[in-house]
């Protein structure tokens, strides 16, 4: 703080309260509507205080023991469907990129610049710009409705492999020669020098992977047509059927809230290494 | 960069990079091949034969009132999520900046909204909205305000526009943050002992400098509300009233997978790859200045 201003500490302190209100007023809503019963939602305005279906609401939605208009396939499932694809992805991911980020610094071989920006091209294309063809190869591969079909075109991107590159660019060169004359052979040193020194930026990678595996949508929504492994945020959308009254709105929005829980839980818990690996992928 | 110390072998990098290679391969070199290869081809309605037609698609494409509608549609739709998401990120990053108490406890409660899927996102902001049911359309009907999303292209396109951003602001309120933390504090004293006001601080010093930075976010907003908004549109507004918040993304799932014609799905693709790339080539002049001056 530069100087004291009083009335400017007060701005301050109301700026970024109206600002964290307005952030999350709308999961409060969501929440109060989840704990309600469907005809108390379709009384506008519904209450803002949270009513005493939150048990009931959350285990129907839990199990799909009750639904409406839409889908009523069981969360419980999905969160489990979203789960291990949100591992897979991001575990697949480093792994993936560890390993070829690896072969380009410590290793000189034919075409290895060829390689390097043959990976980083991929870095540029989101799947959501190339969705025909890409569907097309893996309904060929017969890979729709698979864990395999939600998750490996996903792990085909480039930002983990060049994240890693940069960090073992910055990995002091004594500590491979020192490996080599202590006679340690390159997976050994992989293994027991550069995996070690890399545990920070494998945190943050793991955080930004979750989250991207957890939340996608378009993706499912193409490969996915049985409600055994429909992901739960693309469920959600499958359990809004139409017109504003029809749906159960309670249940939707319980489902929203079990949707948010874990990526914000991942989020919160790993703040630190949230922030650093956002503020370091992108550079 | 590089190293000096290497190791030898004829086999082992093939063996690592091997994985990573097959899925960039089959995934995708493969289907963007297919895209460029489709986009030139057209489908009869039966999808029995194929013939080459040369840039008839892409003819065809930018013959269209549709496809130059969408263009325009996406056009307001991200410069709209860019300078709002900026502006209030930047608002709420230089209050947060001078906290000196409970600074991280504001950090916190700002950055969570990073973890919600844009389609929860859409849902949330849909369910705010409905206009039989929702509650802030209800007070803005007290209010004397008729909001309807169903009816009006315009508030459809409002309504994306503010789930888009919401879920965007902790995103740009980080980086705005570090990039003012890394800011040296003497520059900000100097000025206060030559006697600059907080207003005149900012612009003078603070903004100048995080310029680089809300560059950047520029570009990355741009490329938020092209393609990662997908999810809000299909959840929020399906791409309706009409076509009117149809945006480019959503046009090609659109054509290639509910109008089945591949033809034109697949030229739109490569149009947006296109995008894509002079977007990145933007993005990386940046990073080239950013190495350079810093």
């Amino acid at each position: 703080m530069v100087e004291r201003r009083p009335g400017l500490d007060l701005l301050t302190h109301l700026v970024l309260t109206i600002g964290v209100l307005i952030v999350a007023f709308p999961v409060y809503v969501t929440f109060v509507a989840s704990t309600q019963t469907a005809e108390a939602i379709v009384q506008a305005p519904m209450s803002l205080v949270p009513g005493d279906r939150l048990w009931h609401n959350y285990s129907a939605v839990l199990t799909g023991s009750e639904g409406g208009p839409g889908s009523s396939a069981p969360v419980g499932r999905m969160m489990w469907v979203s789960l291990v694809s949100a591992l897979t992805i991001a575990l697949g991911k480093i792994a993936i990129s560890l390993l070829s980020a690896f072969a380009i610094v410590y290793f000189r071989f034919p075409f290895r610049n060829f390689f390097f920006w043959s990976i980083f091209v991929t870095l540029m294309l989101p799947v959501e710009v190339r969705i025909a063809p890409t569907y097309q190869v893996v309904s060929d591969l017969g890979m729709l409705n698979t864990y395999a079909g939600l998750t490996v075109p996903l792990i085909a991107s480039a930002t983990a492999t060049f994240l890693f590159r940069q960090f073992f660019l910055t990995v002091p060169d004594e500590l491979a020669e020192a490996a080599r004359m202590d006679g340690a052979g390159p997976m050994r040193f992989f293994w027991d020098v550069l995996l070690p020194l890399s545990r920070t930026s494998i945190a943050a990678l793991f955080v930004i992977q979750f989250i991207y595996g957890w939340n996608q949508y378009l993706w499912p929504l193409l490969v996915t047509t049985d409600e055994n492994m429909y992901p739960v945020v693309m469920g959600i959308k499958r359990m809004i059927a139409g017109g504003d009254a029809v749906n159960e709105w309670n249940l939707v929005m319980a489902t929203a809230i079990l949707a948010m829980l874990p990526p914000a839980a991942v989020v919160l818990l790993m703040q630190k290494w949230f922030v650093k690996g956002l503020v370091e992928t992108e550079k | 960069m590089e190293k000096r110390v290497r190791f030898r072998s004829l086999t082992l990098p093939w063996l690592l990079l091997a994985p990573q290679l097959a899925v960039i391969i089959v995934f995708f070199f493969w289907p963007a091949g297919q895209a460029l290869l489709q986009s030139v081809q057209m489908q009869d309605a039966f999808g029995t034969s194929t013939e080459f037609v040369g840039l008839e698609n892409f003819q065809r494409l930018f013959a269209d009132e549709l496809y130059i509608e969408s263009f325009r549609t996406t056009a307001v739709f991200s410069i709209l999520v860019a300078v709002c998401g900026i502006g209030i990120a930047l608002l709420l990053a230089v209050f947060a900046d001078r906290v000196v108490r409970g600074a991280s406890v504001y950090k916190t409660l700002m950055v969570w909204p990073y973890a919600v899927a844009a389609a929860v996102a859409g849902v949330l902001w849909l369910f705010m909205f409905a206009p039989s049911i929702g509650m802030v359309s209800f007070w803005l009907r007290a209010a004397g305000f008729d909001w309807n999303h169903l009816l009006n292209p315009n508030h459809a396109m409002a309504l994306i526009v503010m789930a888009a951003v919401w879920k965007q602001i902790s995103y740009n309120f980080l980086f705005f943050l570090a990039g003012m933390q890394s800011i040296p504090k003497s520059l900000i004293e100097a000025a206060a002992i030559d006697g600059a006001g907080p207003w005149r601080r900012f612009w003078s010093i603070v903004f100048p400098l995080l310029s680089p930075v809300t560059f950047f976010l520029l570009v990355i907003n741009i490329v938020y509300a092209f393609f990662e908004t997908f999810a809000i549109v299909d959840a929020a507004t399906q791409g309706g009233p009409g076509k009117a918040t149809s945006i480019l993304v959503y046009k090609v799932y659109y054509d290639g997978f509910k109008g089945m014609d591949l033809g034109s799905s697949a030229a739109q693709s490569v149009v947006l790859m296109a995008i894509v790339i002079a977007l990145t080539v933007a993005q990386f002049r940046y990073i080239e200045k950013k190495v350079q001056y810093s």
